[in-house]
């Protein structure tokens, strides 16, 4: 016992006091929400042709870029000698609309996070399930990572349940392939009303790395209605607990 | 006797041409002959020809510190190697599923993944419908969990047959996360292959990116620079240490010893923040690629790491020998889930599973890649094979990778980057072997006249050591099952593929 508590002394308090102040720092290298910034020279499509999830088309004053196919890997940045794409350390990415996620020159951050049902319902108390339909298990190690003492999403009320019965909505990973699709919609179904979708992660989002795949479904959306976008390959925790505060309609000036 | 098996080492291609098809009876008896002595099967699996299917043996020597290679050509079926072999049984049921070839006489044929097959037109069976062991008798029930589970972790399908408390035999059946990558790699490199490899197993970034980085550079008959091999272990041990601290944090909360459990789970997190520091992301991802890496430290950046280190290093060491020294706990895991040596070594268990029921098997130090050709892992073993065993050879490979991280960053100098893009050479095989944190990772690669892959075989260590999980069951109790789950601490994602 006292052994315990000398542990818990040495340990500390690590709890992070986000959302009423800053998020810790992201790292320098981190690749966080694009930011278009440039035009593109005449016919030059180099960084579609880098792309590894066609996740960029061309625009007429600049590329454009989808963050639910993107994988951050900064190929385009590599390769683009116009500078006219760069990541920036923002973590702010989840969207409620598919159509928020794709970023032009000049777009705004997505204002449309807020979910009216959620906050309604589920603002002091959301319980999700959470299904891993065929991904890498990165994006479920970060839905973990949010039960820590570092992050503590239970702090605002939100908790990984094991029941679908008991839950108010699911949170799903992965591209859903052929094998989990039953699996997924079954749980979904067990989900009673008012429930939510969240999709975590480019693979539920879009596919990911395997969209086209015939073995998977292109994402969550192919099989059952999406309410919030988290995209990331896999999302920084911040990045989730970021899209789940403020689909809930907590007030997140970060 | 005939000849031998072709000899190669890790880090080294072969013409496609020298490993020379032999016919089935002198296939099965290198195969056998080899494994006779300090070796296990490391990967077995088919290639489709015009007509029939090749298959490929790798079967890696511990003891010389080598492979061996063989091929013979089969048609729809062939006389199975199990019941001689039984650490072959699952590449068989793969070659099956794959391949719509029989392995004749098998004991234990059906799907592993339940995927559509590459060759001929056999419908799957729909996920998890297969012919399941069971036992009768009035009081034996049966209890089937999964594919959802009840925490946020990976879909799989588990049968108990129980007799009252006592599970007599767990079933495991996978492929619910099977989403098709090893067809698509036919025909690369291209654009999507290195992301490919960066999620076989998410959580084995650096491990399964390290393998193919070193597959195509074996193909390409180069090397990375120094520095760049010794990043490359640095972001592989931060990796051991992220995974196994998070292992034993979650064997902790499973036996309800919650400190420890609290503890870990951040400090987890506190690893793979130090991989971003590196390279901007928590799982490594974008780190590695065929040539070397694509960012470098600075002597600023290594003492920041070095100072971080430290901290992490001491609340790791805290939290874990508060676990340890708990009786409570050591009752708890000491006889749980016993897999005896003679067990693990007949079904080809590898990695951590391996080495806690006493076999010496790291690549590391046996068949030695990149910066550990020079700086050596001592090989951590315990006797037991119990969850103690699976627990306290992480705890001892946890101060190990400490040791030898901040080893490497002090040898550290800054040169060797950006890296150049690398291809692979034409008509030419490689087998990449590399100790990832749940164990032996094999890559086998071979590339066409135009350098493109023919086939690009990979073997998670999962797939080896599902079946031990399968075997600590036996004769325990139900609820045990977490425990020895969390234990083992297995991929699903990178069975399935």
């Amino acid at each position: 016992m006292l052994n315990i508590i000398r542990a818990r002394l040495q340990q500390k308090h690590r709890t992070i006091k986000y959302p009423d102040a800053a998020p810790p720092e992201m790292p320098e290298k981190f690749a966080g929400r694009p930011v278009v910034v440039g035009r593109c020279p005449d016919g030059c499509r180099a960084c579609q042709e880098v792309c590894p999830t066609q996740a960029i088309t061309g625009g007429p004053s600049g590329p454009v870029v989808d963050t639910g196919r993107c994988l951050f890997c900064s190929s385009c940045v590599s390769i683009c000698g116009e500078k006219a794409i760069a990541f920036s350390r923002d973590h702010r990415l989840a969207a409620v609309s598919r159509e928020s996620l794709v970023i032009r020159p000049g777009s705004p951050l997505p204002a449309d996070v807020l979910c009216e049902t959620a906050r309604k319902y589920f603002k002091r108390s959301f319980r999700l399930r959470q299904v891993s339909a065929g991904g890498c298990n990165a994006c479920e190690a970060d839905c973990n990572v949010l039960g820590t003492p570092v992050w503590d999403m239970g702090r605002f009320g939100i908790q990984f349940v094991a029941s679908p019965r008991h839950a108010d909505g699911i949170l799903v990973t992965g591209p859903v392939t052929g094998n989990m699709r039953e699996a997924l919609l079954k749980t979904w179904e067990a989900v009673p009303d008012p429930r939510v979708v969240i999709a975590v992660g480019s693979c539920a989002v879009s596919g990911g790395p395997y969209r086209d795949h015939a073995e998977v479904h292109n994402g969550a959306g192919s099989v059952v209605p999406v309410d919030l976008f988290v995209p990331g390959c896999p999302p920084h925790p911040l990045t989730i607990l970021d899209g789940l505060l403020r689909f809930l309609g907590y007030p997140v000036t970060w | 006797m005939g000849e031998a098996m072709v000899r190669l080492y890790n880090e080294e291609s072969l013409p496609l041409e020298v490993v020379s098809v032999v016919d089935f009876e002198q296939f099965r008896h290198l195969i056998l002959g080899t494994l006779a002595g300090e070796a296990h099967l490391s990967a077995l699996f088919g290639v489709p020809q015009d007509r029939g299917v090749r298959l490929y043996a790798v079967v890696s020597d511990t003891v010389h510190g080598s492979m061996g290679l063989a091929a013979t050509d089969v048609g729809d079926s062939f006389p199975s190697l199990t019941p001689a072999c039984p650490q072959a049984h699952w590449f068989e049921r793969e070659i099956f599923e794959q391949w719509g070839v029989r392995p004749e006489g098998h004991p234990w044929l059906k799907p592993v993944r339940f995927q559509p097959p590459r060759r001929g037109t056999t419908a799957p069976s729909p996920p998890g419908v297969t012919d399941y062991f069971s036992m009768e008798g009035e009081e034996v029930h049966e209890v089937a969990v999964g594919p959802v589970h009840a925490g946020v972790i990976e879909p799989g399908h588990f049968r108990f047959q129980c007799y009252g408390e006592t599970v007599h035999h767990l079933e495991i059946s996978l492929g619910y996360q099977h989403r098709g990558v090893e067809a698509k790699l036919v025909g690369g490199p291209d654009r999507r292959t290195i992301h490919y490899m960066e999620t076989l197993a998410g959580d084995t970034t650096i491990g399964h990116a390290t393998a193919y980085s070193q597959a195509v550079e074996s193909l390409a008959g180069r090397r990375p620079t120094m520095t760049a091999q010794i990043l490359r272990g640095v972001a592989a041990e931060l990796e051991r240490l992220a995974n196994h601290i998070g292992c034993l944090g979650a064997m902790a909360g499973d036996i309800a010893f919650l400190p420890t459990r609290n503890f870990c789970g951040r400090i987890r997190g506190d690893v793979l923040n130090l991989t971003a520091l590196i390279c901007g992301n928590r799982f490594g991802r974008g780190f590695l690629r065929p040539g070397g890496v694509t960012s470098g430290m600075d002597p600023d950046q290594i003492s920041r790491m070095l100072a971080r280190l430290d901290v992490v290093e001491k609340d790791a060491e805290v939290a874990l020998s508060l676990m340890f020294d708990a009786p409570s706990v050591l009752g708890r895991l000491e006889g749980t889930g016993t897999v005896p040596a003679q067990t693990a070594a007949s079904i080809g268990m590898v990695g951590v599973g391996a080495r806690a029921s006493g076999l010496a098997r790291d690549v590391r130090s046996q068949l030695p890649y990149g910066i550990y050709r020079y700086s050596s892992v001592p090989v951590c073993t315990y006797t037991t094979g119990d969850c103690f065993a699976r627990a306290y050879v992480r705890w001892v490979e946890i101060q190990r990778s400490f040791a030898f991280v901040r080893d490497q960053l002090g040898s550290l100098n800054g040169d060797g980057f950006p890296v150049k893009p690398l291809y692979p050479g034409a008509g030419r095989l490689t087998v990449s072997l590399v100790e990832g944190w749940r164990g032996e990772i094999c890559h086998v690669a071979a590339t066409d006249a135009a350098g493109k892959f023919l086939f690009y075989k990979v073997v998670d260590p999962s797939f080896h050591n599902w079946f031990g999980l399968a075997c600590a069951l036996r004769g325990q109790q139900i609820s045990d099952f977490p425990l020895c789950n969390k234990s083992f601490d297995l991929s699903y994602c990178g069975h399935d593929l």
